[in-house]
Parts: structure tokens; sequence; C-alpha cells
């Protein structure tokens, strides 16, 4: 093992970070904006993943496109879910992590009826199914692409969180809902578009993240306590620390199963229980205001 | 004590005193199981119902209790009696170290911290194989000859479990447990009325640890075994749900919803493989209508009721 081995875990650790920023971004945003605690995030994703499956293999459509068509329709998805039902629990948020999970045991059970208990796989688009070598380091092409689109895409939540009318008024809701609402604003609407975006979000990581896994029942699980584990080291409704905290844990993940393989699975949850001991308030430090 | 529900009580033991005389072999191993899961709910309740305090981690306690009975009984050969109640006070040491760790955080953190910990808790059963028995888990737990036929152990899950039952009830309706409504509504209130909220909070983790360590005691004496799988966070929300279906603001709320969810479980298995989609649908039509649950509809009812006699009265 020399230095190229680990490098080439880096690169696998930088790309996992992506993915669990993807995820995390939208859970955090969700959580940050709305005070919701969105336990079927990982459905979202789950879900994402079995739709490009079936685009792809069972209506043989192009990669790209059932990409975008997947996490479209999660977005729809949200929306609808957030504009009937959710909302109607607001400011309850116990109840709201009961009402998501309950919805974690429903889509499970939709996807087993769908498409059954077989893992599924889909393969790499051919644009990026290839290697790069530059010398001795080996780059998967796939990598490379998910660690540029990362960045892009907290580029463009920032920009919609700080340039926008819309991101204006989220950072004012999320502050004091009730003087927003009072200034003649419908919060109610941009909360259930923050909700479809979140869920977008969602869906995009399950789609991009297809044909890098199995996709198969529980995977839901395994993604969304380490994207809680991200938001809350990242403190909530921040771009910036869910990014490097998505980073981190990346690097943890891989590294840890590295050093650590008998702990693997208990891995992210000891992770979970030292973040929230230690620093309960994620990198910044500073209580949420609904908590 | 009031008097209707003392005798809500004494009608309730009576009929599942009657089980093993008129039941099948099933039936009796099935309402044992009842019992055991009644006690469990109704101890998560003294957390969610009277204090506000949402725990997807009480299954760790169950565990330490199952566990800790098992080990000191069957590997180290403690005698009965005081393994029985050694498992339920380890369990109550556990969460008096979990729950001063946990109750310094509020709402979803405190819940994602007990769910972390069940979780660390689960990955210690599952990889301590020296002492846990590992993915196998310890079989063939035979415990003291006197309860060795199944009725004999029905019996004896019957009596521990009225007996705690009863003391919770007492704990449920002490000036103790209106401190843990005052906390429920309102913390800041209560901190500033001079109530320590956090050091309530530690007491009533650990006394519904307790509780559920019981419960998992009687879990190994019926089972006769003890494996990583009642870890599963499946498990934790599997009583979460029975407390919200059957009415956290009540009593006997989680005794009904682990009635009916049971019965729902065992009724809807023989039919369809879709279990999880049953449950989920059932908890969130229950948070979304009727987030006082089962028990909730009735109150609710009367007042309607009485709502529409006084119309009429006033329309005659």
């Amino acid at each position: 093992m020399d230095w190229t081995f680990y490098f080439t875990q880096f690169i696998a650790g930088l790309s996992q970070g992506m993915f669990l920023f993807i995820l995390a971004t939208g859970l955090s945003l969700i959580l940050g904006v709305m005070g919701i605690v969105n336990f079927a995030h990982g459905s979202f994703y789950m879900i994402g993943a079995y739709l490009t499956y079936y685009l792809v293999t069972l209506l043989g459509g192009s990669f790209w496109l059932a990409i975008i068509l997947a996490s479209v329709s999660l977005a729809g998805i949200g929306y609808l879910l957030q504009r009937f039902l959710i909302h109607r629990l607001y400011g309850r948020p116990e109840l709201q992590l009961v009402f998501t999970f309950a919805f974690v045991l429903i889509f499970s059970d939709l996807i087993k009826m769908g498409f059954g208990v077989l893992p599924k796989g889909v393969a790499y688009p051919e644009l990026l199914s290839g290697i790069f070598e530059i010398g001795p380091i080996r780059f998967p092409k796939y990598h490379i692409f998910i660690i540029t689109l990362g960045p892009i895409i907290a580029y463009l939540l920032r920009m919609l969180e700080q340039r926008t009318r819309m991101g204006r008024i989220m950072r004012a809701a999320s502050l004091n809902r009730d003087m927003v609402n009072a200034l003649g604003i419908n919060t109610e609407r941009v909360f259930t578009l923050v909700f479809g975006i979140g869920a977008f979000l969602a869906g995009l990581g399950g789609a991009l993240a297809s044909p890098t896994v199995s996709i198969a029942l529980g995977m839901d699980a395994a993604v969304v306590l380490p994207a809680f584990v991200v938001v809350i080291f990242g403190g909530l409704g921040s771009f910036a620390g869910t990014f490097f905290a998505a980073l981190i844990a990346g690097q943890v993940q891989v590294f840890g199963i590295l050093f650590f393989p008998r702990l693997a699975e208990s891995f992210i949850f000891i992770l979970m229980a030292i973040v929230l001991i230690a620093r309960p308030w994620g990198l910044s430090n500073r209580p949420p205001k609904f908590a | 004590m009031k008097n209707k529900e003392l005798l809500f009580g004494i009608g309730l033991f009576i009929f599942f005193a009657l089980i093993p005389v008129i039941g099948s072999k099933y039936t009796i191993y099935f309402n044992a199981q009842l019992l055991f899961t009644i006690l469990f709910a109704t101890s998560l309740n003294l957390l969610v119902g009277y204090t506000g305090l949402f725990s997807f981690g009480h299954v760790g306690f169950y565990a330490i209790g199952a566990y800790a009975f098992t080990i000191l009984y069957k590997t180290y050969g403690v005698p009965f009696g005081v393994s029985f109640v050694a498992g339920p006070l380890l369990a109550a040491g556990a969460a008096v170290i979990v729950g001063y760790l946990c109750v310094r955080l509020t709402k979803i953190y405190f819940t994602f911290l007990t769910l972390a910990f069940a979780q660390i808790i689960w990955a210690i059963a599952f990889k301590w194989t020296p002492v846990t028995g590992g993915d196998s888990g310890i079989v063939g737990i035979t415990p003291s000859s006197l309860l060795l036929p199944l009725n004999n152990t029905y019996f004896f899950t019957l009596g521990v479990v009225a007996v705690l039952m009863y003391v919770m009830y007492r704990i449920a309706h002490s000036p103790f447990s209106l401190v843990l409504n005052a906390i429920r509504e309102n913390p800041n209130r209560a901190e500033s009325i001079g109530v320590n909220v956090r050091l309530y909070q530690l007491i009533v983790f650990t006394i519904s640890g307790f509780f559920a360590g019981f419960a998992g005691v009687l879990f190994v004496l019926l089972t006769r075994s003890v494996f990583p799988d009642i870890l599963l966070v499946t498990r934790s929300i599997d009583v979460v749900a029975m407390v919200i279906v059957g009415g956290m603001y009540n009593f006997w709320g989680p005794m009904i919803g682990a009635v009916v969810l049971l019965y729902l479980n065992s009724f809807v298995k023989a039919y369809t493989e879709y279990w999880l989609l049953v449950l989920g649908t059932l908890l969130a039509v229950v948070v979304l209508f009727f987030p006082s649950g089962i028990t909730g509809i009735f109150p609710w009812l009367s007042a309607r009721f009485k709502l529409v006699a006084k119309k009429g009265e006033l329309n005659a």
C-alpha cells in the first residue's frame, strides 16, 4: 500500500462526501427554513435511484434524461406531500418526525411492491464509464464528475438563498414566519417550494448514485442517518457548513472502514453520538431557534 | 385510584387471567407477548406522553434488561430472583448515563441521540460475541423449573405486568407526574417556577428505562432466547407507534395501541407481506387527524354529542 492507494481512497471519499452533500443540503434546507425533520428524505433518495433504474433499464431511456425525470418527479412528490399533508403539522416537530417516518414505511413497501426484493443496478453512462490515468494515479471518470457537480450545486443554492426574492423570503421566514406572513407574503407557498427543492435534491442524489451503488431496499436508512449527522454537524441552514461537514464525513466513512472494519456499521452512529454530545449545534455552535 | 379505573383494571386482569383456561397454546403465547409489550409501551409513554420526550431508542433499555438478565443468570449462574431484579436495575443504570447525555438536548436532537445510543447498544450486542453471543444471540435459557410450563410463565408474566402497571399508574397520577406535564407543556415556564427541568427529565428517563428493562426480562422468560434483532430501529418505532395510535395523553392509551397493533399485525401478516404499508398508513392517519390517538377519540366524540344535544335543547 503506497501513497497512490491512499490518494485513490481520498478521491473516493471526496465523491462520497459530494453525494452526502447533495443529500444533506436538501435535508438542511427543509430543517433550517421550515423546522421540519424529514425522515422520508432517505426514501426520496431511494425512489430517485429506483426511478432512474426504471427509466434507463425498463424504458430504455438515456441516463441523463432519466436523472432529470427522476429528480423532477421527486420534486413533485415532495411538493404534493408538503402541500396536502405535512403543512398540517407545523409547530409540532415530534409529530412531523413520526409522520415522515410513517412515510418511510409506506414508501419502502411501495418500492417492494413495484420492484421486488432483488437488488438492481444501473450501468455507468458511456461518457463517464472509464478511468483517467495521470501517471500512477487512477481517477474514475464518474467520481470526477460528481466532485465537480457538488460545488456547482452548492453555488447555485447559495445564489438562490442570497440573491433572489425567494431566498430573502426563506431567510426571513426562518427567523420569524408570522412577521413575514403579516407583511402580506404567502410563506406557505414558499415553504412548499422549499420542500419541493429539498425533495428534488434527494431524488437527484439517488439518481446520481444509482450507477455507483446496488439499488436495494434499505438504502434509504443507510443514507438518511449519515445525512442527518452531516446536517447537525454542519449547522442548520448553512450551505458552507453542510458542504465542509459532508466532505469530512465522506473521508471519515472511507478511511473509517479502511482502518476499523469491525466498526463499519456502527461508525456513523458513534460519530452521531459524539457530535450530538460534544457540539449539538454543529460547527457554528449556535442554538437553532426552533429546538 | 378512581373507582371506574380500578374496576377497569381488575376487569382487565380477570380477562387476561382467564386466557389460559380457554385459549390454545398459541393464544397463551401471543397474550404473554402482548402483556410485556403493554408494559414496554406504557413505560415509553411516561416519556412521550407525560413529559414530551420522544425517545426513538427505548428499545435499548429493553435489550439491556434482557441481556443483563440472561448473562447473569445463564453465564454466571446468579440465582433467578437476583438476576430478575438486577436486569432491570442495570437497564436503569444505563438509562442514567444515556439520559444524562440526552436530556441536555431538546426536541429532535434528543430524539436523534436516543436513536444513536440504541444503535450503539445494538452494535455492542452484535459485535461482543464472547459475552452476548453476537449475531445469533443466546438461546436455550431455561428459567427455574417452576416457570417451565407455558401456563406458569404466562401467569408469572401477568402478575409482574399487573404489579408494574399499578406502580406506573400511581406514578402517572402523582404530583411528580404533574411536574412532568408542566415540563411537557412549557419547559421554560417550568424552569422559571423553580423546577429543575433536566433533573426531572433524567429521573423519568431512568424510571422508564427501568420498566422497559422488566419488559425485556419477561421477553427472555417467554422466548427463552435473546438476540440483537430485538434492537432494530423498527422495533423502537413499533413501540412509538403503539403509544401514538393508542393515545399518548391517556394512561391506558399505549395498552390499547399495543393490543390494536399486535392483533392487526397477526391478522395482516396472514394475508399480505406488506405490513409496513399498513402500519405506515395507520400511523400517518392517526398523526394527521387524531394526534391524541384512539383514546382521544372518545372524549372528542362525547363532547360533540353533548354539543349536538345542547343545540337540540335550544332549538326545541
